[in-house]
């Protein structure tokens, strides 16, 4: 812009260059505009969709059925809207894919940021990354046929479809997710605060969980949270092999239905559009919705934090 | 040079361990190694486990076929072409908009409560589980723009699914250009498009394209948006136009996993090879993009 104002205004055919100049360049501007205003108009549209439909959910069925009641029957004769029995479903299978992953993922972290050589860290982060891009319908058709079958073996009264199996599955593909934000946040650990330590006479294991860790808490946090909204917000792994059956249960053992899954279980039938069987789908999309953003922003809140470096 | 002086500083920092503290470090550095290995284990079993269970389906009849009732003749041409078609068409919505979002980031606007806004709302999309999409898709494209079940349909929800990612990765590559050329751009007399165009793109754009294969190599995979959308879990003609119904290959394992008969899960894992040949395709293909091309503008 400093260029445009140094061209002498005196001359008529630089002037005619400069004024084509600065229409191509706001054209320009307004165009990329544009192109960064799609994601806003992305995230009014799905709050928007979801309100909508929610809203027509909540004309039919109260609060009260929705929120106290733990049967989910909606395509039943006898219908019952209790949107416990789904939570229920997601928060067993999510459960077990984090306490699947954690150990494994912050493990995992520690050794390739504090305990590997720069060259074993160099080959393993991208072949993790390989881990996390793996189609979540390959991992539903492994949790089915290799691991339920394997499961059964050791784990008396397994149902073919169980919690289980798709929640030790969703663990193992969330793990990348855990492992490389938590090294992330292992790693940009200051080197001076584990020298300090050293030089206090702490051994590498002590530096690390009694220095290093407690200093990338938030960011392992956060990392598990992502990890959590995850597990959450996966569809196929818990459709394939989790079962069609809302119920109120913590029993790995037996068939559950998580949100997702049943969200797809309604797309899949021929339920017409608009009405009361359709609009659960939003209804539950919505709760989705909400779970993981309020996750997603509190990750994102605490990564700010360390990004930012507040503490040194 | 790089890992040398990285070398000594760890030789540095790191204490000279004593008999008394090497055994629980090293039983420690032992059980971290194995929380590593399981999952690489785990992966390389899936995919063995995959092939196995797939081999006898894999033939050039089952990539050139029809589904069909019987397991044994079931192909998987019309979900190829659908997910082919799906694919280029999600690109082709995706990539200028994404880069065109990353160039205005990162280009032209300064920091403010706008820019921040929409960061902070890029980094909420990519978070937001994909069935959400699918549902945004089936409301917004399938009904309110009456698409129907469309080709378009579909590619329009996996392009906004995608469009964080793009983003976000065209925003790393761009960034990664030196100040000090676009300065001396300027010094010649161009303007900020000018610039852009002729220097800062050119020079990001192994980065870009990178990023972009992998994202939409990603996209391959998608199932649960397309469902949402409806996309046909049995087609037995090959997609011919935007508004065409279609099936995908993601879309076809399901429906071969969520059958009862062995015959099926055996195609499913037939299915599977191929989805999975396809993806390594795209991942080696964005490798090999980014290798040959950082060469050209070699400083």
């Amino acid at each position: 812009m400093s260029i445009h104002t140094a061209i002498p205004a005196h001359l008529p055919a630089r002037t005619a260059l400069h004024e084509r100049r600065r229409l191509t360049e706001r054209l320009v501007g307004a165009v990329l505009f544009a192109c960064a205003i799609v994601s806003l108009i992305t995230t009014v549209g799905i709050i928007l969709v979801l309100i909508v439909e929610t809203a027509g959910f909540f004309q039919e069925v109260s609060l009260r059925d929705f929120f106290g009641d733990t049967q989910w029957t909606p395509l039943f004769a006898k219908k019952h809207f209790g949107i416990w029995a789904l939570v229920a479903g997601t928060a067993l299978t999510s459960a077990i894919a984090v306490f699947t992953a954690v150990p494994l993922g912050l493990l995992a972290a520690a050794y390739l940021s504090e305990f590997a050589e720069e060259r074993v860290r160099r080959v393993l982060k991208p072949i993790m990354e390989i881990l996390a891009g793996i189609p979540t319908v390959v991992y539903g058709y492994f949790a089915l046929t290799f691991v339920t079958p394997l499961l059964q073996k050791v784990v008396p009264g397994l149902a073919g479809f169980n919690a289980l199996s798709p929640g030790l599955v969703m663990g193992i593909m969330i793990f990348p997710t855990i492992a490389s934000l938590s090294e992330d946040a292992l790693y940009a650990v200051p080197t001076s605060l584990r020298e300090a330590a050293y030089a206090l006479g702490a051994t590498r294991l002590a530096t690390t969980f009694r220095v290093v860790i407690p200093s990338a808490f938030s960011g392992i946090v956060a990392a598990i949270i992502l990890g959590v909204s995850r597990a959450v917000g996966e569809t196929m792994i818990v459709t394939i092999a989790a079962g069609q059956q809302p119920r109120f249960t913590f029993d790995p053992r037996v068939p559950v239905e998580t949100m997702t899954a049943y969200i797809v279980q309604v797309s899949l039938g021929d339920t017409p559009t608009g009405t009361l069987e359709f609009r659960t789908i939003f209804a539950v999309g919505m709760m989705l919705f909400v779970f993981t953003l309020a996750l997603n922003m509190v990750a994102h809140r605490l990564r700010q934090h360390i990004l930012k470096g507040s503490l040194w | 040079m790089e890992s040398d002086s990285k070398q000594s500083q760890e030789t540095l920092r790191e204490p000279q361990p004593s008999l008394a503290t090497i055994g629980p470090e090293k039983a420690f550095v032992a059980i971290c190694r194995l929380a590593v290995a399981l999952p690489l284990l785990l992966l390389v079993v899936l995919v063995v486990d995959a092939v196995v269970d797939g081999w006898p389906r894999l033939s050039w009849g089952f990539l050139t076929g029809y589904p069909s009732r019987n397991p044994e003749i079931a192909g998987i041409l019309p979900a190829l072409a659908g997910s082919a078609a799906v694919i280029v068409l999600t690109a082709v919505m995706a990539i200028p908009v994404g880069v065109g979002a990353a160039i205005y980031l990162e280009e032209y606007t300064k920091p403010g409560r706008l820019t921040s806004l929409i960061e902070l709302n890029i980094s909420n999309l990519a978070g937001v589980p994909s069935i959400i999409y699918g549902l945004l898709g089936l409301e917004l494209f399938v009904r309110a723009m009456q698409m129907g079940r469309s080709l378009l349909a579909g590619a329009a929800t996996l392009a906004l699914l995608v469009l964080p990612a793009v983003i976000m990765t065209s925003r790393e590559a761009l960034r990664t250009v030196p100040y000090s050329l676009r300065e001396a751009c300027y010094a010649l007399g161009a303007d900020r498009w000018q610039t852009i165009w002729r220097v800062v793109l050119p020079m990001s754009l192994p980065g870009i394209l990178t990023g972009i294969i992998l994202s939409v190599a990603r996209a391959i995979g998608e199932t649960a948006p397309l469902i949402m959308i409806g996309a046909l879990t049995y087609v037995a003609f090959l997609p011919d136009s935007l508004m065409s119904p279609f099936t995908a290959l993601p879309i076809q394992i399901f429906n071969w996993v969520s059958r009862p008969q062995k015959g099926f899960h055996t195609n499913a894992a037939a299915g599977i090879v191929v989805l999975l040949v396809l993806m390594l395709l795209l991942n080696a293909t964005a490798i090999w993009l980014r290798v040959r091309l950082q060469r050209r503008v070699n400083w």
